[in-house]
Parts: structure tokens; sequence; C-alpha cells
């Protein structure tokens, strides 16, 4: 039924093209606008991030048709995978995806979605994690907050976007590594997890910056320690857990894919659109702004990478318990 | 005296030329998207971002686009009334409350004070909730963040209390159906145990939940339509408004009735509205429930009370400009709309958050001036328009009904962008029908679907950190809030066994 | 109307039931674990996954008991009514409008929102409401040209359109 929807549409486009359009062969370009799936819910960071590439977009006119955001956040991102998976025009599809992209398919393998079958069109960004308490608490350094969560034991609840999410990987790496018996308690946005630290509803948080960062600039939350690999040129002063002995750093991916079944011509297309994007003084703006790190990526580098890092959240949520 | 004068700075730059145009411009195209039903502010909103580039370019500043912006935002949260009283279909979830009296009014033919009603309300609303926002905004924002889990489970509970009397006559239908949009609101995924459930039938289409207005266009625009032709043999039962300068002034004079509603509405809307979990569908359905139960005369709502329309509508405009307090102070959106203008400040350079108040005053005051002069012009549009609205509502049923149909699906598919939200939406509407004749009251589920996903998280993540119920009582402020909705809850049955009690002492006494 | 109301709720209990059944299923990513297993505390001491739906579910079911028990003893006015649920007017109804929408839905998923529409309304305009051609007609073309403006057009808000997706591409090329 499917197939042959596609092969009747296909082929009056065809029809049509040549009627309508007539002119010659040239590189691919969208005809109609270009769906932009969005992993997320409206007001999340890959939220207000997709907004900010689709403003982009149409502030420096770069794309012939508009992009369309449209918000598949349920099921952990599932919604939106299926979406992707099943699209009708794959040549005019892409998504935002960030780490769900590799741990849903995991943890929903129902849903038979291989990440690799996905077009590698952009990474546009890294986006970082830091550890965050509220200024009253005192604690200033990364063994400060130790002792005092050791000795609080359960008592100690750090919040986090989601279960089994980026949030609750770092928590459970700091619970098994330093003897820690935290509670997690899951919430369903960063900024929800930041104001509740802001408020002293909760104890900790390993909020991105762009979360965190009004309450940090008021002198509210204070960053204990970075989970990069270098210190964030945002927080100097903040070390990373890789200086205080710890072998561990944790990024969440900003990446634009393309629907499984792609052209490569249209995955062509769209790595130049948001190689533009990327260039763009808003988009570095943004990035230095909000402490991202990353380089641009794509094509099979992204293949590559999406690659390793499918493979080390799999052992990750094995470990965790989280998958079998 | 120092705020007043920033005010006032703010409100000469809103007038300026070019600012008051696009306030006007945004207002009617607010008001046009939020009258349609399935689209809201935060389609608006979302559609207009990309273009408020162009007018940063033109204005270089943030302001001009900022208060293009929230013009759209108030066009929008007025508009949302027309369509839950001229087609009985909630435009959007914060209209829902705004349906129960504002139906019943426009089917007796008093559709014009119903809306005249709700543009005023709606004024009041915002312009109390603008006056507390200019006053008290940086202290509001620690009351903000006061509210932790189980301060909002309280509250949920309180609004379920409010509406403890919404129902039917039948109490085992009424029980059913609060569970029914309860349950229902658990489908699909649970961010808790990060696990998709209640995915029924495996159909993966419920993987994203049962949303808001799948349930209420099906049953608002759906089955309430069947119900309504069969019960009047497809025969209008609309009467019809005369458009007259004399109708109008009438419907002018009427909304006297309504200062109460009105005033409840405007209070609760701000408070509930700036706690960053709660919003404005909340605000308007605790306000209606409130204000009937204050009323002496309970049982006039539902049929046509005046003042049930006011509260909602109060209550919304009120709590959508409430919604706006997190949003600037604590960087943390209320609602999806505030999401979308919080990511629109982000672009133009802004930083909102604990800062933005000292850190950028140059676009804070210009912005709440914008948001007085905004109301002013949508009040002013809104009842321009009212004639149109009217009008619209003398179309002969059988051309007035496919109409609601075609807007009830591509509204649906609008608001979700997904075909199987829409075929559900039928369905829904369909077997809402057989439930209607059967009188099982519908306003309970609806509540529910939209209380639902907000209590059971809170309720979990609470008793997740806290591991006992008596948190609930113990907390300053959930404390008093889950006793006030515990009394409220047994109210009724009290009130019965306290008559019963003195029925028995009459009768031992009299013998 | 009596047999209506013990049938809608014998459905609805059934539905409950369903609903508990539901609520107890064990994660796809682990289905060794007891069904029912997720619906009372956890071990981190709060309530599961399956805990909400499956109380409210029994609650449900208990609800429609009691519907049943009130229709056993005549004590709900839809349990002592005798007139017909529907009568022939109320089928007639509901087949005609409720099947339109049915068709609808279908031709949305064939030929798109616009065709759909434009022959939704020629059904129910013409055929339920027995207006002039000239009326329907004019109704019936203005609606779709009107939300292809506002919604693919201004909100860009697009609208699927099946198989007639070429003849839109055109349009695209003119309007955006």
């Amino acid at each position: 039924m499917k197939a042959l929807r596609k092969l009747m549409t296909s082929a009056l486009v065809l029809g049509c093209a040549t009627v309508v359009v007539a002119s010659p062969a040239i590189a691919w370009q969208p005809n109609k606008p270009i769906d932009f799936i969005i992993m997320a819910g409206k007001g999340g960071g890959a939220d207000k991030m997709a907004r900010l590439m689709q403003g982009i977009v149409e502030k420096e006119s770069l794309a012939g048709r508009p992009l369309v955001p449209v918000n598949k956040s349920g099921g952990s991102g599932a919604e939106a995978l299926m979406a992707a998976k099943g699209a009708n025009d794959p040549d005019h599809t892409i998504m935002v995806t960030l780490n769900s992209f590799y741990t849903t398919p995991l943890r929903q393998p129902g849903l038979e979605v291989d990440v690799l079958t996905f077009a590698p069109v952009a990474r546009m960004a890294e986006d970082t994690f830091l550890l965050w308490v509220h200024a009253d608490t005192g604690i200033t350094t990364f063994e400060q907050w130790l002792d005092v969560a050791r000795e609080q034991g359960s008592k100690w609840v750090m919040g986090g976007t989601g279960s089994n999410s980026e949030d609750n990987i770092i928590t459970d790496f700091l619970n098994t590594n330093y003897s820690l018996s935290m509670k997690y308690i899951p919430y369903k946005g960063g900024g929800a997890v930041a104001k509740d630290v802001a408020g002293k509803q909760i104890n900790s948080s390993v909020n991105n910056p762009s979360e965190a960062i009004g309450f940090w600039q008021s002198g509210d939350m204070v960053p204990l320690v970075a989970f990069t690999n270098e210190r964030l040129p945002m927080f100097p002063e903040v070390p990373t857990l890789r200086e205080k002995g710890g072998e561990f750093s944790y990024f969440m991916q900003r990446s634009v894919v393309g629907a499984p079944g792609m052209s490569e011509e249209a995955r062509a297309y769209y790595t130049e659109l948001f190689t533009k994007v990327y260039n763009s003084e808003d988009w570095q703006a943004y990035k230095s702004k909000k402490s991202l790190m990353g380089d641009l990526m794509s094509g099979d580098q992204l293949s590559d990478y999406w690659r390793n890092q499918r493979d080390n959240h799999e052992q990750i949520l094995r470990s965790s318990g989280a998958i079998r | 005296m120092d705020i007043l004068f920033s005010l006032f700075d703010g409100i000469l730059i809103a007038l300026q030329p070019m600012n008051l145009g696009l306030a006007v411009l945004g207002v009617v195209i607010g008001l046009f998207v939020g009258a349609m039903p399935g689209l809201g502010s935060v389609n608006g909103v979302a559609i207009l971002l990309p273009f408020t580039f162009v007018i940063q370019g033109i204005s270089g500043d943030a302001t001009s686009p900022m208060i293009f912006l929230a013009a759209v935002y108030y066009g929008a949260m007025y508009g949302g009334a027309i369509s839950s009283v001229a087609l009985g279909i909630p435009g959007a979830s914060t209209a829902v409350a705004t349906t129960f009296d504002g139906r019943p009014l426009a089917l007796q033919g008093k559709a014009h004070i119903a809306l005249m009603a709700a543009a005023l309300a709606s004024f009041a609303g915002a312009t109390v909730s603008n006056m507390m926002f200019t006053g008290f905004a940086p202290m509001l924002a620690s009351v903000a963040l006061d509210f932790g889990n189980p301060e909002i489970f309280a509250l949920m509970l309180l609004a379920f209390a409010t509406f403890a009397g919404l129902g039917g006559d039948d109490f085992p239908k009424t029980v059913f159906s609060i569970c029914f949009g309860l349950a229902l609101s658990a489908v699909g995924f649970d961010i808790i145990s990060g696990e998709p459930r209640l995915i029924f039938f495996d159909i993966q289409g419920f993987s994203h939940g049962i949303r808001f207005l799948v349930l209420a266009i099906g049953i608002y625009g759906i089955s309430e339509m069947l119900w309504t032709m069969n019960a009047s043999r497809g025969k209008s039962s609309m009467s019809k408004v005369e458009v007259s300068f004399a109708s109008m002034t009438n419907a002018l004079v009427r909304f006297r009735e309504a200062w109460r509603g009105t005033l409840i509405g405007s209070v609760i809307g701000f408070f509930v509205g700036i706690l960053p979990a709660a919003g404005a569908t909340p605000a308007s359905l605790m306000a209606y429930g409130v204000t009937k139960m204050t009323s002496r005369d309970g049982d006039a709502y539902g049929k046509g009370a005046i003042d049930g329309v006011a509260a909602p509508e109060a209550a919304n405009n009120s709590a959508s400009t409430g919604a706006m307090l997190p949003m600037m102070t604590l960087g943390i959106p209320g609602s999806p709309t505030t999401a979308v203008l919080l990511a629109g400040m982000v672009i133009w350079g802004l930083e909102p958050g604990p800062l933005l108040f000292s850190a950028q005053p140059d676009f804070v005051w210009p912005l709440i001036g914008s948001f007085y002069i905004s109301n002013f012009i949508a009040v002013l549009v809104n009842i321009a328009f009212i004639p149109l609205f009217l009008w619209m509502l003398r179309m002969p049923f059988s051309i007035l009904v496919p109409l609601v149909f075609v807007l009830s699906l591509v509204g649906t598919y609008a608001a979700y962008m997904n075909m199987f939200d829409v075929w559900l939406m039928v369905l829904v509407g369909l077997g809402g029908f057989f439930m209607r004749m059967l009188d099982y009251p519908v306003a309970p589920a609806v509540l529910a679907i939209v209380l639902g996903p907000i209590a059971e998280p809170t309720l979990r993540q609470t008793l997740l950190q806290y591991e006992t119920f008596t948190i609930f009582f113990t907390r300053p402020i959930a404390g008093p809030i889950t006793v006030t909705a515990i009394i409220l809850i047994l109210l009724p049955g009290l009130r019965l066994l306290w008559r019963h009690w003195r029925a028995a002492r009459v009768g031992t006494a009299g013998s | 109307m009596r047999r209506a109301e013990i049938i809608t709720a014998f459905i609805l209990g059934l539905f409950s039931v369903y609903l508990m059944w539901k609520s107890g299923e064990p994660p796809a990513w682990n289905p060794d674990a007891a069904r029912f297993d997720n619906i009372g505390y956890d071990d981190n001491g709060a309530p599961g996954s399956g805990f909400w739906p499956f109380w409210l579910g029994v609650i449900m079911l208990g609800s429609c008991i009691w519907t049943g028990i009130n229709w056993a003893l005549r004590r709900t006015p839809a349990s002592v009514s005798t007139a017909p649920f529907l009568d022939s007017y109320g089928w007639k109804m509901l087949l005609t409008v409720g099947g339109g929408l049915i068709g609808f839905l279908l031709v949305i998923e064939f030929l798109g929102f616009y065709a759909a529409m434009l022959t939704f309304l020629v059904y129910y305009i013409r055929f339920i409401g027995r207006h002039g051609w000239a009326v329907t007609l004019s109704i019936a073309t203005a609606v779709p040209v009107v939300c292809f403006f506002f919604f693919d057009i201004a909100m860009r808000i697009v609208l699927p359109k099946g198989y007639s997706e070429p003849l839109f591409i055109p349009l695209y090329d003119i309007f955006l």
C-alpha cells in the first residue's frame, strides 16, 4: 500500500515537475515545505535550539521552502522516531535529535528503529553538563559536595530530566563511583529542575548551562564540577571531573538528521543548509553564550560518531540495569 | 514611585506609532487564530516568531518584536472565547470552561451578551494581572519558587475540589467520568519510570498520549452537535440574535451581573498563572468552580449564567499575563506559548532570568507598558468584531454544522499534526454521543484530562522524594491547600449528614 | 433506553477491566517481569507506573457495577425509560452524519484534506441539508481555498494531501 502510494506520488511529482518547472537538471532543491520534526516538547532546550535554527534559516533566507517545526515529544522521542521512519516523503523530512536518539531505540526495541538508517545531515553542537547546588548550602567544591551527599545518603535528592536519560546516567555514575546513594527524581524538563534547585525543593542537579544560567548569574545556583574534557570558557574556575580524577565526561548531541530513505542529493542539500546555519553569526553567538561545545560534523564522520555513541549508551544502560 | 515612572516611560515607548501599529496588527491576527478551534496563542506566536526577526531588523531593538508577539498572545486569548461561545467548541484548552455557560447563552439567543461579557472580563482580568505584575514581579517570582511538587499537587486537588459539584445527578456516572479522564491522561509515556504505558491494543498512535483537544473537540465538536441535532430534529435550536446598536448596549449593561465572577477570575487567574506547572487552563477551571461554589444561585451555572462566562475568561487572561512572570523573572516558561516567547527573547539577544529586571530595564518596562496597551487594543478590536461573529451564528443550521465538522477535523490536525489524533477525535465524538444520551456528564472528564498530567507526576515525585503522604499536610503552603481541598470535597457529604441529623432531631423533638 | 443503559455500563465495565490489565503490563525491554508488578509501590518507595491507571480502573469498574445495581433496582431515569434509545430519525441522522464523518476521514487518507473538505461539504449541504447547487458549490469550493491560504500559506501548517499532492507543488512555487 505504502509502496504503491510512494510510487504513484513520485510518478505524479515527476510528471508535474517536467511540465511545470521544465528546468534543466540542477542540484536537488526542496519543492514543498520541509517537515522539521523536533524530538522534544515545546520549550525544552532542544526545542529552543530548533526554533533558533529555523529562525536563522528564515532570517537569512537560506532555504527555498519554509521549515515547518513539528514537536513530537511522545514516548521520550519514540513518536518522533516513528514519524521520521514512516515519513511519506523522506526527502522533505528532517529531525532535530538529542541523546534519546540512541537511548529510546534501545529501551523500546519494539520500535525497530536503527539509528544508522537515518541520514547524517549535521551535528550542530554538543551540550555540556555541570553539577549544581544552591548557594545557600555553602558548598563550593566538589569534595565538600561529596562529603555532604555521602553523609546525607538517600536524603540527598538529585533532580533531572526524565528517567534513564542523560541526567540519570550521570547521577548513576556518581552514585556508583563515589559510593553515594542519592535519590534521583525524574522531571519533565530541565527548566523545572533548575527552578526546584533554586527554590530549594531538591538538593542538586546536573543541568545544562543554558537551563541554569539565569540562576547562576543571580547567585542562586553554584556549579561545582563540569562533565567535560576541558574547562568551559564560560566557567573558567570550575574544574572538570577529570581533573578531580574521575574518568568520565558526558555530552548531549544536538544533531539534525534526515528521515531513513533520504536520497544522497537531498542529504547533501541539507548538510549544506545547516553548514550555513552553523557558520552564521547568530548560531556562533548562541553557542558561546550557552556554553555549547562540539564542532560541525556530517556525513560518514557523523555516522561513525553515532555508532560509537550508541554502543557506548548500550553499555551504560546495560550496566545500570535499564536494559538487558 | 520609581516603578510608576518606569511604567509611564514604558507606556510612552509602546505608544510610538510603529509599536502601536504592530500591536493592532498583532491583536487582529491573534484574534482570528485564537477563534479557530484547535489553534491557540501558541500557534499564533510560534508562526510569527520568524517574522519578528524582520521587525527587529527594522526597529533595531527587541522591544518592537516583543510587543508584536505580546499583542498576538493577547488577541488569541480573547479569541479563544469566540469559538467556545459561537460554535460551542473550546478553541483551546484555556477556553474550555467558557463553553459551560457560553454555549447555553448562545442557544438562548444571548450570544451577544456572552461575547461581550467574555471580552470585558478578559480585559478586567488582564488589567488586574498587569497591575500585580507591575507592582510585585520580583516578589512574586520567589513565591513561584516556593511551589514545589507537593504544593502543585495540593493545588490540583483543590482544583478538583472546586469542581465537586460539577457532575450530573447520577453519582456513579460522575465518578466514572472523572476517573475515565484521569486514566486517559496517563496514556502514553510515563516520565517517572521512563517507559511507555497503556498503549491500547499496541497501536503506536497512543504513544504520544490522548491529547486534551482530541477529547474536547470530539466531545464538544462532534458529540454535542449530534446530540443537538437528534434533540432538535435537525432544526436549528439557536435563537437568532439581532445585531444592532441597542442589543450591543444591552449586552454592555448586562455585564454588571458578572462583576463577582470577573473579580474572582482575575485574582485566581493571576496567582495560579504565575506557578510554572499550573497555567491558564487550571486557573480558568478553578475560577469557574469557585464562582459557582460561592454563588447563592449555584444551580444557574451550566444553564447560562453570565458569571460563568466572565469568571473563566477573566482567569485565563489574567493567568496568561501571570505566566509571563516566571518566564521573565525565572527563565521558566509556564505554558507552551511562553516557551516560544522565551525562545524568541533568547534569539533577540535577551537573557530572561532573575537579573532581567535589573540588567535590561530598557526592555522590560516598554514590554510591560505594551501589555497595558495591547490589552486595551484587544478589547476594542474584539468588541468591534462581535457583530461579525454573531453573523456567523445566523447561518442555516445545515450549513453551520458541516462547517463545524470541517473546522473540528482541520483544527485537530493543526494542533497536533497527526492523522491518528483526527481519527481518534472522531471516534471519541461518536462514542461520546452514546454516553451523552445516557447522561454521563462530560465536563468532569475534560477537567480530569487537563489536571491529570499535572497531578499524577507531582504526586509520584513527592512520594518518591519524601516517602510519606503526611508531607502534604506538614509543608507550610501545601498543608492549608490540602486541608481546604479535603473539606471542599467532603462538604456535600457533610451537608447531607447535617441535614439528616437535624431532620432526625426535629423529628424526635416533635414527637 | 433501558437496554442501552445496561449495555453501555457493561461495555464501559469491560473497558475498565482492560485498562487494569493493560496498566499491569511489564515494560517492553523486560518482558519477563511479572504482570501487575508495577501497580503498587516500587523499590524506591513510590508508586509504580501502573499505580495510577490501575486503581482508577478499579474505581471505574466499581462505578459501572453501581450503575448496574441502579439499573436492576430501576433507580435512575434511564433505567425506567421505555422510550427507544434512538428513534428512526435518530438512527438515520447518526448513520448519515457519522458515516459522512468516517467517509471524510477515508477521503483525507487518499486525497488529502482539501479534496475531502470539498466532497464532505457537497455531501452534507446538498444531500443532507438539501440546499441548491449554487449555494453548495460556492461554499464547498470557498472553504478549501480559504483554508489553504490560512493554514498552508499563512500559518505554515501543511495539511496532508495524499495523492493530490503533486497538484499543490505549483501553488507552493507561486506562494511560498
